[in-house]
């Protein structure tokens, strides 16, 4: 089966098609521009798909990484594989972008436990904490870096999360995966799919409620 | 009629997802999701929870659009979404929606002006829009006389609300009433038991020196709090109904004063009303009134069609293709400021290939 993965909730727009059979990688693409997935991820999943000589109506499944991210961007690519799938009657699978990040760490060499954390702005991260056997044993979670130190500081820690905030992540290995890759996502992706293991509802992972306050009592016009 | 062009059309710019399905200027399906409900203990829409809202109805809606109007997908001949202006966050999810639906099943995509499908709208009412016509648009977001030639590629704005929408004026005098959001329903229907000459409220930007086809709310808004708030310190009770009446009348005199005077002026003989406030009783009756004496046509499209939906989106898509206008490459960007000139937005080159690399690669 061909499976086609992208992911827009980190800085990189980013999308991969693997062939299920063999777990080869036929095509991916990426570009980091934080500002621009929506104009950017549709030029991108069709460069994949002609990259490999593949049409659109040859796919069997799409995988989405569903966050945490920032959200504008995180809905970009949940709105187009929602879409996508409906209209070439296909499934679509979430996978939590996190897992994806964790396992191109290990396809880079990365062993035992580990910290994967992503910039969630506001002087946050998202976070999710591995165990050595590449199971996601905490997370996905949102938290100030500083409240991370005492319990997560040690461990080797992967992602532009990590790479912004040195003080509190001071085990940053060297080549190591910053943003997400569709190509390990969807190797994850297949991995589990492969295993009888669910993947995730392609619904987003929001983490915090949207920002919106109840007006307070009504401010009077004239002066008090 | 079979070859007319059947477009679906998408519309997620501010709390309602809405898809509409049209052929020509035949209306086959109007589906609307609305987050109105969420919003309202906010006092205002919520574009966070507006977003989360259209993700979550758009494809349920766009499924709900093809059962009703009985066709495939397949069958369509083009996807039509808002690109501008509105909430940009909001934009992003029909706008990316579409690409995905345009893409899959190989169709042109149609960016189209949100203003310019409310206008748009009102042939799937009373047929092709008369040329010119002069349009008064008036929603929460928006305030406008426009004059448009050609619905596709030539509209003008003459003038617009130098600060507040008129629908926000209603929101925020409800609000100052206690009777909640959104405020337009509810002033219409208390306007309906009061006296609309009972207070003398100010009529914005009325004055022989001011701009004459320019609007604004935010005055009337605080005269109108100012004189509630002096009654309660009064201890004096508020006359809800005759508030309400009074109100209404002032936004409404100001808005038909100045769009017959537009027709008047630019040599007009039709006007069309659009947008969520043409829902209000008072203006449509106002407008009938005002545009009978000055020999002008009124056309103001039923209420479901005023609001935010998709299926004027859908309209205006459909002419985009009767009329053989250029579609929208697939970076299209989700544009919260696009103005209201941009009926559309066209690829600037060819649609394939996608994406600045490959064309650089071709250029190799």
């Amino acid at each position: 089966m061909l499976l086609l993965a992208f992911d827009t909730a980190t800085p990189a727009v980013t999308a991969a098609l693997l062939d299920t059979e063999d777990g080869a990688v036929l095509a991916s693409a990426d570009q980091v521009d934080a500002r621009r997935h929506g104009e950017l991820l549709l030029p991108v999943v069709d460069r994949v798909l002609r990259t490999a000589g593949v049409g659109k109506e040859q796919l069997g499944a799409l995988a989405v990484g569903v966050g945490p991210g920032p959200y504008t961007g995180l809905r970009v690519g949940l709105a187009t594989a929602a879409a996508l799938g409906h209209a070439l009657g296909i499934p679509v699978h979430g996978v939590c972008t996190l897992d994806g990040i964790a396992h191109a760490a290990r396809q880079a060499g990365l062993s035992g436990p580990f910290t994967v954390a992503t910039d969630a702005r506001r002087k946050e991260v998202y976070w999710a904490r591995y165990d050595a056997a590449a199971g996601r044993a905490e997370g996905p979670q949102v938290d100030r870096p500083g409240e991370l130190a005492e319990r997560l500081g040690g461990l080797p820690a992967v992602g532009a999360g990590a790479l912004l905030y040195p003080e509190v992540f001071r085990n940053v290995p060297e080549g190591m995966p910053e943003h997400q890759s569709a190509a390990a996502l969807a190797a994850y992706a297949a991995g589990e799919l492969a295993a009888g293991r669910p993947l995730l509802p392609p619904t987003p992972l929001y983490l915090r409620r949207p920002d919106a306050e109840v007006p307070k009592n009504y401010k009077t016009v004239l002066p008090a | 009629m079979a070859d007319e062009p059947l477009v679906l059309g998408i519309e997620t710019s501010c709390d309602e997802t809405g898809v509409g399905i049209v052929r020509g200027t035949t209306l086959l399906a109007d589906a609307v999701a609305t987050s109105v409900e969420e919003h309202g203990r906010f006092g205002g829409v919520v574009p966070e929870i507006a977003s989360r809202a259209h993700l979550e109805a758009m494809v349920p809606t766009v499924q709900r659009a093809l059962d009703q109007a009985g066709i495939k997908a397949s069958d369509l001949d083009g996807i039509a979404v808002t690109a501008g202006p509105g909430l940009a966050g909001a934009l992003l999810v029909g706008v990316s929606a579409a690409k995905a639906y345009a893409y899959a099943l190989d169709k042109p995509l149609y960016g189209v002006n949100h203003l310019a499908s409310h206008i748009c709208v009102d042939q799937l009412e009373h047929g092709r829009l008369p040329e010119p016509t002069m349009a008064l648009l008036v929603s929460g977001g928006h305030s406008s006389l426009l004059l448009t030639s050609d619905i596709t590629s030539d509209v003008r704005s003459l003038g617009a609300t130098v600060d507040d929408a008129a629908g926000e004026a209603f929101d925020k005098v409800a609000r100052v009433l206690g009777l909640g959001f959104p405020g337009g329903p509810v002033i219409d229907r208390y306007a309906a038991e009061g006296d609309p000459a009972a207070i003398a409220f100010p009529r914005g930007l009325s004055g022989p020196r001011d701009p004459a086809y320019d609007f604004s709310f935010s005055g009337l808004k605080t005269a109108v709090a100012r004189w509630i708030e002096a009654r309660r310190r009064a201890g004096e009770e508020v006359p809800v109904r005759d508030v309400a009446a009074s109100f209404q009348e002032a936004v409404t005199d100001v808005l038909t004063r100045k769009a017959v005077r537009a027709c008047l002026d630019h040599g007009v003989d039709h006007l069309m009303i659009g947008g969520g406030v043409a829902a209000n009783s008072r203006l449509r009756a106002m407008a009938q009134e005002r545009c009978e004496r000055a020999g002008i046509e009124l056309r103001v499209p039923r209420m479901k069609l005023c609001t935010d939906n998709g299926a004027m989106v859908a309209a205006l898509g459909s002419e985009m293709v009767w009329r053989d206008r250029a579609p929208s490459a697939f970076d299209l960007s989700a544009d919260s400021s696009l103005p209201v000139t941009e009926t559309h937005v066209p690829a600037a080159g060819p649609v394939l290939p996608l994406s600045h690399d490959e064309l650089h690669r071709m250029s190799e």
